[in-house]
């Protein structure tokens, strides 16, 4: 593993309130580069409000975060993505009138520049198609091209999430829950996908099923009411009595 | 946008083609108006349509139901009257001038009411409106309830006159031409493609890296400032800038010309305005049942053509070519 190459990613006493309660308390969290790093926990133990903090959706009441050597805890969203950290949503989220391509195509539009352009004909942007296009094929949605987002299944929504996300390079690609509501097929699918991609980048994703997680994951951290329950390597994690107590008991999988 | 590709022909699949055929056609439907509606009625079709396809960038292409629209058509109204008739300016440059001040109100507006969405923002953009118009009502320069009576219409640069109504007419439609073609292209721009894709989904935007703030204060100010152009034009049409441009049932009339004509659409917010400055036309001499036919309407077109007269006739016609 490659635990010794730099950090890409360092939160530290992380901490979110809503109101009186604590979704998120005291969390330090390393992600080095080039590893797939995943954040596990039961049902509401606070994953998603990580990713939130970490992506500057949302303000952390305390704590500071740091990508790429540089304190981005005063950042906004989006900010944060065009540095390099693009996040997937748990419940998918495309542009439901737009076409698959055309979904893909804003991500591939925003480095260019031009989207303040108003007087310039969207008839430029179709020098992307290609480039969305093979985007799609990557994830085996090329006869899909010029389907409506809102109209596909399920499945090749999130397939168009990963696409559209990917279109955007990241050095660090989040990905909460991508292999929810998805068939048995559609997770082998995804799941090479992300290895594949994973080898260009570091991934630090939240994910249910486990054994997707021993797959893929090179390091893991167990969340549970907002803190850090262990943290390590599957094995290890799979054999910690917390863990197994707290969660793998739970019936998860 | 290539989102539906069974209900366009081929030959107007590309944006490009599509904008021109708009404008031809649209030249054609306003040379031919005066022909139908008398010149009046045929220029307040013109401008309110106008004002409605401004709206409609924030409404139908962003999905932001603002409230107070009648802000900058009205403010505009006041300023191109006022500089024509005080300071002198010709009407070009009233009209300009009327823009430019809606614009900058927009700006103001926009970056005060783009912190919050969905009936937040409908209320903040209906209350800062209206305190345009308490102003308006109270300001020495803005004649009280008299409205600023322009006069004479004056000469287009000083030197083409407008007081006949045929150069008026054709000077209104040049205008509704120019605007027209402003927001249509604001609206199949990359621009316009990230305005559709925060309407859709804005948190999904915001994670691709666009500011969509900005964006949205840049459509605010751009649909402000088309609002703008379509009053000051009125001012001068009209000859005349009162209460009424600025009360808030004009930005009630113009969401509910969108909603006549379709949503989101590009010529929907014009047979709106159409149907709507017709129909104020032939019930003026009715008085109050203006209000309780409007408000009928309005109910009526909510319930039963969801998606307006164009987005239900373009509907049909893409069943029908399926
Ligand atoms: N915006 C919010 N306002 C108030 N409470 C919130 C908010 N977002 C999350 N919470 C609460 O914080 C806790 C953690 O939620 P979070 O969505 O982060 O959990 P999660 O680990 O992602 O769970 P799941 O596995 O179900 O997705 C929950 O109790 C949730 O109700
Ligand atoms: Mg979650």
């Amino acid at each position: 593993m490659t635990s010794s190459a730099g950090i890409i990613l360092e939160a530290s006493g992380l901490s979110k309130q809503f109101g009186g309660f604590t979704a998120v308390r005291g969390l330090d969290l390393t992600v080095h580069r080039g590893t797939v790093h995943a954040l596990i926990g039961p049902n509401g133990a606070g994953k998603t409000t990580v990713f939130n903090l970490l992506t500057k959706v949302l303000p952390p009441t305390r704590g500071r975060i740091v990508f790429k050597g540089r304190d981005i805890t005063g950042l906004g969203p989006w900010d944060v993505a065009r540095l390099g950290m693009v996040r997937s949503f748990q419940i998918s989220a495309v542009f439901g009138r737009k076409s698959a391509r055309d979904n893909v195509r804003m991500a591939l539009q925003r480095p260019t520049g031009v989207s303040y352009r108003f007087w310039m004909s969207s008839a430029w942007l179709d020098r992307l198609n290609d480039q969305a296009e093979a985007l799609l094929d990557q994830v085996g949605l090329s006869d899909a091209a010029d389907v409506p987002a809102a109209e596909l299944p399920y499945g090749r929504k999130r397939a168009l999430e990963i696409a559209t996300t990917l279109a955007l390079d990241p050095e660090l690609l989040m990905l909460d829950e991508p292999m929810a509501g998805l068939g048995q097929e559609d997770i082998a699918r995804i799941t090479e996908l992300i290895r594949t991609v994973a080898k260009s980048r570091t991934v630090l994703m939240v994910e249910h099923n486990l054994s997707v997680v021993e797959t893929l994951s090179d390091t893991i951290t167990v969340l549970m009411h907002g803190q850090q329950l262990a943290a390590g390597r599957y094995a290890d994690i799979a054999n910690n009595p917390a863990v197994i107590d707290a969660y793998m008991g739970t019936g998860h999988d | 946008m290539s989102g539906k590709p069974s209900s366009t022909p081929a030959w107007l699949a590309s944006p490009r083609a599509r904008e021109l055929a708009y404008l031809v056609g649209l030249a054609a439907a306003g040379a031919l108006l005066p022909l139908v509606v008398y010149p009046t009625l045929a220029m307040k079709i013109l401008y309110f349509g106008l004002f409605a396809c401004a709206y409609n960038l924030l409404f139908g292409y962003l999905g932001l139901l603002a409230f107070g629209h009648a802000a900058f058509f009205g403010l505009a109204s006041y300023v191109c009257a006022h500089l024509v008739t005080v300071v002198g300016l010709t009407p070009e440059l009233g009209i300009l001038a009327g823009t430019a001040a809606a614009a900058a109100l927009g700006a103001v507006i926009g970056w005060l009411a783009i912190k919050r969405t969905g009936l937040y923002f409908a209320m903040i953009t209906l209350a800062l409106a209206q305190v345009v118009y308490f102003y308006l009502v109270q300001a020495p320069w803005s004649m009280g309830e008299d409205g600023i009576q322009t006069g004479p219409r004056g000469k287009l640069f000083g030197v083409i006159s407008l007081a006949d109504n045929t150069s008026m007419y054709v000077v209104t439609l040049v205008i509704f031409l120019a605007g027209f073609a402003i927001v249509n292209r604001a609206v199949n721009s990359p621009f316009g493609e990230v305005l559709t894709a925060i309407r859709d989904n804005e948190p999904r935007a915001v994670s691709l890296g666009y500011d969509t703030r900005r964006f949205k204060l840049l459509a605010f100010t751009l649909s402000a400032a088309i609002s703008g152009l379509a009053g000051a034009t009125k001012a001068i049409v009209l000859q005349l800038a009162n209460l009424g441009d600025v009360h808030f049932s004009m930005s009630g009339e113009v969401l509910l010309a969108v909603l006549i004509g379709g949503i989101g659409t590009a010529l929907g917010p014009i047979v709106g305005a159409a149907v709507l400055m017709t129909m104020f036309d032939a019930l003026a001499k009715t008085g109050a049942w203006v209000q309780a036919i409007q408000g009928a309407l309005f109910v009526g077109f909510v319930l039963l053509l969801r998606s307006g007269v164009v987005g239900t006739l373009s509907g049909l016609f893409a069943r029908k070519t399926r």
